[in-house]
């Protein structure tokens, strides 16, 4: 991954991480800093409360790329839309979802965000325009595209984000989505957020094409590598993409190199790759850099960033407390929200 | 007053009148425009509503038909036209797996109001990958409704239900019957999802179908009555939900049941109308409810495999004369 980083052609224009001066006001530092701060802690304790088979289920965390929701978010408006997989906690919390609710949902409690019917894969809020939460790989793709048409055809300038795994990079549904959101200029940004492995499998062994923003070049779609484990890359990124889109333009694809440091779910222990190469990420970590650059710079000060870090602390343990004390669905729940139709004629022998 | 109409132009009446009612609705699909369908069903619609709303697409069933669910689910209700349902089989994913699921993952949060539709089953000697009907597959889904009708009055009907509904609807007609004509109202109407309409009414025995299976049935029907025996026909028009009473209340009358039915017998519509029957008008039986199915097996091309593997009036009559005990 890295070394194709470096050998990409000239026609990619890479976003680097870290700018030498801090770009950003401190409000927007201390954002990505709090939102970053929050998915990891939320995405701990989920692992913990798994461990103690409190959450069941798959369940996959965000624990490494968390610039990446935290970037988006602070790039695009609260009516975009959003759409990505079943890594989803994050985008979730980055959307403004109540942490709360969703602890609750892990927990399959009917005070979920979505009443304990989705579980890990699937958090959805109209309100914050979150369409999941997709357990299909590579299924969003043209369903973002669609959300994102119906943007267009309803004469918004919204768009939105259709977020991916480097798995579903492979996926036929990309190409098809790619190619006819081009041809019809349709607001959508594709993100995929290339962590290096789909499940166990490295993006080296599923293609002679490593390098995924070229797969947008096929269809002369503007496509660009961004260093994933930067708020600041990612913001710069997004911001550009949305521009552009906006104006009219059409979609826009970003590759965000990100990477996590667990496995692909609870149950891998990711034997697949080795702890250096781990450890080369953990250094870069989003959180770590980013408080770097808030205090080598003295945006604020080390007792801000604790009080954030306690107010997050307090947040997720209250979470953890609401889902523990909330109740599981009632067993009439079954039949509720399989049809729109009140009265719609189940077979019940 | 009624006027005579194709069932393509029908469904082009439904499809046009719900368009011009409701800025939300579009149709895609492939040659849906510049070609006006492949099978003319949306001729003109191009001239009326323009290319934002008419909407070719390349070959891509997977992709569009996802791009109709992520519309659907953000306030838009498309209508997706398939070719065929035997190339919707590489957009099942979206059907099965998004459109008929978005209501209970999101727990309410998004609907999708989508009708997916285009022809079902054989069309003269089109071979194995043309032929396949897919009422069953889809019925089998939680979250789907199914319609499959080829009269042009009730599909027109449906399919403005269909379009108005706010859960995922597939329809299912027939490409030997586009042109197939009759009495359609003028003016305004719905016809209801999931209500079975009696097209002979009949006191010996219940012949239950749908789609175009409705033409040997009722061709056998006569020549039922030709021999004295009375069959009742009921033209189910909606597969899921199964209008179970019609089909109680009928056996009920008749104390006997075929079902005629042009996909395979293995775990299909047919096989279900039986259960219901067995389980809610046991005692009313007279003989157990046989059926006339495709052949289990795959359509090949030959004119005379085509005869030996499709239902017919002559298979029907047997399979009716069985069930009244009157085979020799």
């Amino acid at each position: 991954m890295e070394s194709g980083m470096d050998t990409a052609t000239e026609k990619k224009k890479t976003t680097k991480s870290r700018s030498k001066k801090p770009a950003y006001s401190k409000e927007q530092y201390l954002e990505w800093y709090e939102l970053m701060f929050r998915i990891r802690k939320f995405e701990e304790r989920a692992l913990m409360m798994y461990g103690q088979q409190k959450i069941r289920g798959f369940c996959h965390v965000y624990i490494g790329q968390e610039a990446v929701a935290a970037g988006m978010e602070s790039a695009i408006r609260k009516e975009d839309a959003i759409v990505t997989a079943y890594r989803q906690h994050g985008t979730a919390l980055g959307r403004g979802c109540d942490t709360n609710a969703c602890m609750a949902e892990l927990y399959g409690k009917k005070t979920g965000i979505v009443k304990g019917k989705g579980g890990s894969m699937h958090f959805f809020s109209a309100e914050h325009r979150y369409f999941g939460g997709n357990g299909i790989v590579g299924a969003q793709i043209p369903i973002g595209t669609g959300i994102a048409f119906a943007e267009k055809y309803k004469g918004t300038d919204n768009l939105c984000v259709t977020m991916f795994g480097d798995g579903a990079a492979r996926q036929g549904a990309l190409h098809e989505s790619f190619n006819m959101a081009m041809a019809w200029k349709i607001p959508v940004l594709y993100i995929v957020e290339n962590n290096g492995y789909a499940m166990g499998t490295s993006v080296e062994r599923t293609s002679n094409v490593t390098e995924l923003y070229k797969m947008g070049l096929a269809y002369d779609m503007p496509s660009e590598v961004v260093d994933g484990m930067s708020p600041e890359a990612v913001h710069e990124a997004v911001s550009r993409a949305a521009e552009h889109i906006r104006a009219g333009n059409g979609p826009y694809y970003l590759e965000i190199r990100t990477y996590r440091y667990k496995g692909h779910s609870v149950s891998d222990p990711a034997k697949y790759r080795t702890k250096e190469e781990v450890q080369q990420y953990k250094d870069r970590d989003p959180i770590k850099i980013t408080e770097q650059t808030i205090l080598d710079h003295k945006i604020a000060t080390a007792e801000e960033l604790k009080e954030i870090e306690n107010k997050i602390k307090e947040e997720i343990k209250e979470a953890v407390k609401f889902a523990e004390e909330s109740e599981f669905p009632d067993a009439s729940a079954l039949w509720e929200e399989n049809y729109v139709q009140a009265d719609y004629p189940f077979i019940k022998d | 007053m009624a006027r005579k109409l194709a069932l393509r132009d029908a469904l082009n009446e439904a499809m046009s009148e719900e368009m011009r009612r409701d800025e939300t609705v579009f149709l895609m699909g492939e040659e849906v425009a510049e070609y006006n369908g492949a099978y003319k069903v949306s001729k003109g619609m191009l001239d009326e509503f323009g290319p934002k709303r008419v909407i070719d697409t390349p070959i891509a069933e997977l992709g569009f038909a996802g791009i109709g669910v992520g519309a659907a689910m953000n306030g838009l209700r498309p209508i997706v036209e398939f070719m065929t349902w035997n190339f919707a089989v590489l957009a099942f994913d979206q059907i099965v797996n998004n459109a008929a699921k978005t209501l209970s993952q999101s727990a309410g949060e998004f609907q999708c109001p989508i009708v997916f539709r285009g022809p079902s089953g054989s069309a003269g000697q089109l071979a194995q990958q043309h032929s396949q009907t897919f009422e069953s597959w889809m019925a089998n889904v939680p979250g789907l409704k199914v319609i499959s009708c080829v009269d042009p009055a009730d599909a027109k009907g449906l399919l403005k239900a269909a379009i108005r509904d706010n859960d995922p609807v597939c329809m299912m007609e027939s490409e030997m019957m586009y042109g197939y004509e009759a009495e359609v109202p003028e003016g305004e109407y719905l016809v209801e999802i999931g209500k079975a309409a009696v097209r002979r009414e009949g006191t010996d025995i219940t012949l239950v179908t749908f789609n175009k299976m409705i033409f040997p049935t009722l061709e056998a029907a006569e020549l039922l009555a030709k021999e004295g025996i009375s069959a009742e026909v009921i033209d189910l028009r909606t597969i899921r939900p199964l209008d179970h009473k019609a089909l109680v209340d009928s056996v009920k009358k008749t104390n006997r049941m075929v079902v005629i039915d042009e996909s395979w017998p293995f775990a299909g519509v047919s096989a279900e109308i039986a259960y219901e029957i067995q389980k809610y008008a046991f005692d009313y039986l007279d003989a157990p409810v046989t059926r006339v199915n495709a052949a289990d097996t795959s359509l090949p091309y030959a004119p005379t495999l085509v005869e030996a593997y499709l239902p017919n009036a002559a298979k029907i009559v047997e399979a009716a004369k069985e069930t009244l005990y009157l085979n020799a």
